[in-house]
């Protein structure tokens, strides 16, 4: 069942049930049992009576047998019936509305009988003094019927007002449930973008963790949907900014008539261009992270043929960096990805190029656990409160060069993420630079 | 007219303080939110180009606390983000105008003359003063309506003086006018200017006031 409210109807009406089944249940066996015993202590009462009787005024049995008015018993009259036995066996007197046959064999107390079909319950009391047996007994099956009775008057009402219970059990679900399905209309009517949260303080407890629930998501959508706002603001920013920058020194160089700053505005264009170009290269790069593809398969790649594909192919500079590989890191063999390895090496590269000094060094080594790649510059490091952001798309900070995107570190930083690994960025302790490190397990 | 520029792209903020150079202004380039603070403390603009993405924070706090403290620099924003509530929020911080990235270089001349005049008080495009008209937007002149040649340093030198005639402008205030930071300034530039604005325009018009500066005579 799928509603709520019908489930709830259903195991309340059921346990209801239950319950009041088990009440009649128990009431039917006490009522039972409390009978039996008052109708056994009548019983005994009535045959003690009669034996005080005959006993005390000495009257003949024949007379105590004088048959009374011969009426038929219709509901509970002539519930007893008495019948005197001599002990030699011949029926003295008995009760009108009596079996001929004998009540019991019993010689003295409680029996249970079948006479004439019927089941009787029967009470001896054996009078020596008389020489007879005093048998006072009643049918079971009228016993029953009073049973019956009262749990039938038990049970008729409760019948009647099952209906109605039913029906308070449903209404009361309803007010009950009002709070969820305030809280449903609120979230199903709200526009795409209100991510106000609900009211989780008024809500009732129990509908309380779903509307934290649902406030944490909202939280969460909100963060996320900020952050892409930031990010495309970024990369509009990012990318117009160069635009512009193009556009005034084009229109700088049409409009000069000093060929000076004619060469100048050319040549911030081409510098301009080989920005954008690398701009461009980066966030497709970062496009293509982000499509978070199949996980990609690993492989067994020698970090000397890494440095050398990714030194081999970076783009010059105009001051000279030396740049070197550590023996000790040229045969460590790493298992990833080597399109992720790749691309995050060669950003941490490129950013140790850009800011490296003229005649800087960069070594590539090999981490102190063996398993990962670490490259240093001499460059002037990054700023210990800027540390945490450097990652972050589009962040420049202070020591920011000329043709920096600030993207390379947040791809670096992205591949490593997918490659499983980690990106530690440390200023180093020996001398001004920045130690960047991709950790990967063995 | 000396103007702040406040960007922090190199390549931008050269194309921007070469071009309004050409233009007929003296620029002073800035890149952070920290160092424009620190210039606007030691300098008056007759105008301010602020880019709203800094690297240490946004124009937009800058342009807040201007407006705060009262001060009435006129002030285009230039931003990559120019959407209608974002123009519009920059607008309502204080900003007298805005262009987006990328933008026509002439555009934006066109834009910091048009806010520098009137944060000047002044609708006409024109400076006149003495018969002398000065078209800021094509750096021509004329005089009596023959045409006036002057160098870019005289043009300045005067537009300072026409902006507010009768009013008294001192050394220093003209040297402000004419040089940025970037740019050595000669001894006694100022006196030789004036000098040829004299020889040109005729002796009275512009006026020396004994050890205070120079302004142009108020009546035409």
């Amino acid at each position: 069942m799928n509603s709520l409210r019908g489930r709830l109807f259903a195991i309340l009406l059921t346990a209801t049930g239950v319950i009041w089944l088990s009440a009649v249940a128990w009431i039917y066996s006490n009522t039972h049992r409390e009978l039996e015993h008052v109708l056994d202590t009548r019983l005994q009462e009535a045959a003690r009576m009669v034996n005080s009787l005959v006993g005390s005024a000495n009257m003949t049995v024949a007379m105590a047998a004088l048959p009374g008015p011969q009426a038929e018993a219709l509901g509970y009259e002539r519930q007893l019936s008495c019948q005197i036995w001599s002990f030699d066996g011949r029926l003295m007197a008995r009760s009108s509305g009596t079996p001929h046959g004998r009540l019991t064999e019993v010689p003295s107390g409680f029996s249970d009988r079948i006479v004439d079909g019927e089941p009787w319950r029967v009470y001896t009391v054996a009078n020596e003094t008389a020489g007879i047996h005093i048998m006072v007994g009643d049918r079971l099956g009228l016993r029953d019927r009073l049973v019956s009775e009262l749990i039938k008057g038990l049970l008729a009402p409760a019948l009647l007002i099952a209906p109605l219970l039913g029906l308070l059990i449903w209404i009361s679900l309803g007010r009950g449930l009002r709070p969820l399905r305030a809280m449903a209309h609120d979230v199903g009517t709200r526009d795409a973008d209100d991510m106000s949260p609900v009211d989780a303080a008024h809500a009732p407890a129990e509908v309380k963790p779903l509307a934290q629930a649902l406030n944490g998501l909202f939280a969460k959508v909100e963060t996320a949907r900020r952050h892409e706002r930031e990010v495309t603001a970024f990369a509009a920013h990012e990318l117009r900014t160069p635009l512009a920058g193009l556009k005034t020194q084009a229109q700088i160089a049409m409009a000069t008539e000093d060929m000076a700053v004619r060469q100048g505005a050319l040549q911030r264009i081409v510098l301009s261009v080989d920005r954008t170009t690398r701009l461009v290269r980066q966030l497709l790069a970062l496009a293509k992270l982000d499509a978070n593809g199949a996980a990609p398969a690993r492989e067994a790649l020698q970090a000397g043929a890494l440095f050398d594909e990714i030194t081999d192919s970076a783009p010059g500079t105009a001051q000279q960096v030396s740049i070197s590989l550590d023996p000790a890191l040229r045969s460590v063999t790493i298992q990833a990805s080597r399109e992720l390895l790749t691309l995050a090496l060669r950003n941490l590269h490129e950013n140790a190029v850009q800011h490296s000094p003229a005649g800087g060094r960069i070594v590539w080594r090999a981490t102190a656990s063996g398993h990962g790649i670490a490259i240093e510059d001499e460059g002037p490091g990054i700023p210990e409160d800027e540390m945490a952001l450097v990652t972050q798309r589009f962040f420049r900070g202070r020591h920011k060069s000329a043709i920096g995107t600030g993207l390379g570190l947040a791809i670096a930083d992205a591949a490593a993420r997918r490659l499983g690994a980690a990106l530690r960025l440390s200023n180093r302790a020996d001398r001004s630079g920045l130690r960047a490190e991709i950790e990967i397990g063995p | 007219m000396r103007i702040l520029v406040v960007e922090d792209d190199p390549i931008l903020a050269d194309g921007l303080a070469v071009g309004l150079g050409l233009a007929g202004m003296t620029v002073d380039r800035v890149e952070t939110c920290a160092d424009a603070r620190a210039a606007l403390a030691t300098s008056t603009f007759d105008a301010m180009v602020l880019d709203l993405m800094l690297p240490d924070g946004s124009g937009l706090d800058v342009l807040g606390e201007m407006r705060r403290r009262g001060d009435r620099t006129p002030i285009l924003l230039l931003t990559a983000m120019d959407d209608t509530p974002d123009r519009v929020r920059g607008l309502d911080s204080g900003a007298d105008d805005y262009l987006g990235k990328p933008f026509d270089l002439d555009e934006l001349s066109a834009r910091v003359r048009a806010i520098a005049r009137r944060g000047n008080g002044r609708a006409a495009p024109c400076l006149t003063a003495c018969g002398v008209v000065l078209d800021p937007a094509s750096l021509s002149a004329t005089l009596n309506g023959a045409p006036l040649s002057l160098s870019r340093r005289e043009f300045a030198v005067l537009s300072a003086l026409m902006e507010r005639p009768g009013i008294v402008l001192s050394k220093p205030e003209i040297e402000d006018r004419l040089y940025g930071w970037q740019e050595e300034i000669e001894s006694n530039a100022v006196e030789v200017h004036i000098h040829h604005l004299r020889a040109k325009i005729g002796r009275d018009t512009i006026e020396t006031v004994r050890g205070l500066g120079y302004r142009i005579r108020a009546t035409s």
